[in-house]
């Protein structure tokens, strides 16, 4: 039961996350973007700023509940490097991932977030279904 | 460094550490679980669903309060993607992320979260994510990092 609220408290404190962003700066906060503009040296200073405190908030969650989040990667690291390459080109090639397509792209009712968020969501439960085999 | 863009770059950092804190606090880090969760035809893990739920809801009052206002509070200009065309590009792209998404069970954000771990499967994983990106935007890395030259913005997301 903890698992659900956490989720959706969770969940809402990203949904705020982008609002405040929204609000704030105008932006949205899509972290695929973010991260590809980064590598290419545009908005430098915004991205390294909201890269720096994504990675701050697990810190946060650990100073304020004594634990770290739980994280179980068993994956090989083949799978790691073909995987986290996909997720790469693929989010750059589909202009958006789970944050900008998924968070804000639906929340703003794009036809293309929409369209994008079905694609994803099929392929990876697809790609889920089909590695249980293998397992 | 301008007021404006110093009051820009705070709540940038501030968003992020809310989402990064988000992200801990609901599940999405473990990639473990989020399998779970894509796994609907075995043991299926519902929990996650609540996380886009509780996160689109937040994020379209945010929406509705933006469409009132003329400018965010600290830009000239709300930066909206100009995109409207569903084309190949849009879903080739979505399909091979959801590949990988559900190969490892990470996404970028998570991903980048999860650096603070200190993981070295995390690490490979960015690196390799990284990687991915830098080949499917070649001309704007290769300015950044290569040459010298002046460089003209790379394309809005």
């Amino acid at each position: 039961m903890t698992d659900y609220w956490n989720a959706l408290a969770g969940g809402m404190l990203i949904g705020l996350s982008a609002a405040v962003l929204m609000l704030a700066t105008g932006r949205v906060a899509g972290i695929s973007g973010i991260a590809g503009r980064l590598l290419q040296g545009v908005q430098p200073v915004a991205g390294g700023a909201f890269v720096v405190g994504l990675a701050f908030g697990p810190v946060l969650f650990r100073l304020l509940s004594g634990q770290w989040p739980e994280v179980t990667l068993t994956a090989s690291w083949p799978i790691l490097v073909i995987g986290g390459f996909l997720v790469g080109f693929g989010s750059r090639l589909g202009s958006g991932c789970t944050s900008g397509h998924g968070v804000v792209g639906l929340a703003r009712l794009s036809k293309r977030s929409i369209m994008a968020v079905a694609t994803f969501m099929s392929a990876a439960i697809l790609t889920v279904y089909v590695m249980g085999f293998f397992a | 460094m301008t007021n404006g863009n110093y009051l820009r770059v705070v709540a940038t950092l501030v968003s992020g550490v809310i989402f990064g804190f988000g992200l801990s606090l609901s599940g999405m880090l473990d990639p473990a679980r989020v399998r779970g969760f894509l796994d609907v035809a075995r043991d299926w893990n519902p929990s996650l669903a609540f996380v886009l739920g509780g996160a689109v809801a937040v994020a379209a009052i945010g929406v509705v309060v933006a469409r009132r206002m003329r400018r965010p509070l600290f830009d000239e200009r709300f930066h909206a993607p100009t995109a409207r065309v569903i084309d190949r590009r849009l879903i080739t792209g979505s399909a091979i992320f959801g590949i990988g998404w559900g190969m490892v069970g990470l996404c970028p954000g998570p991903a980048l979260a999860s650096l603070s771990l200190g993981l070295p499967a995390t690490l490979l994983f960015v690196a390799a994510m990284f990687a991915g990106m830098a080949v499917h935007d070649r001309p704007g890395v290769a300015r950044a990092w290569l040459q010298k030259s002046p460089r003209d913005a790379g394309r809005a997301t």
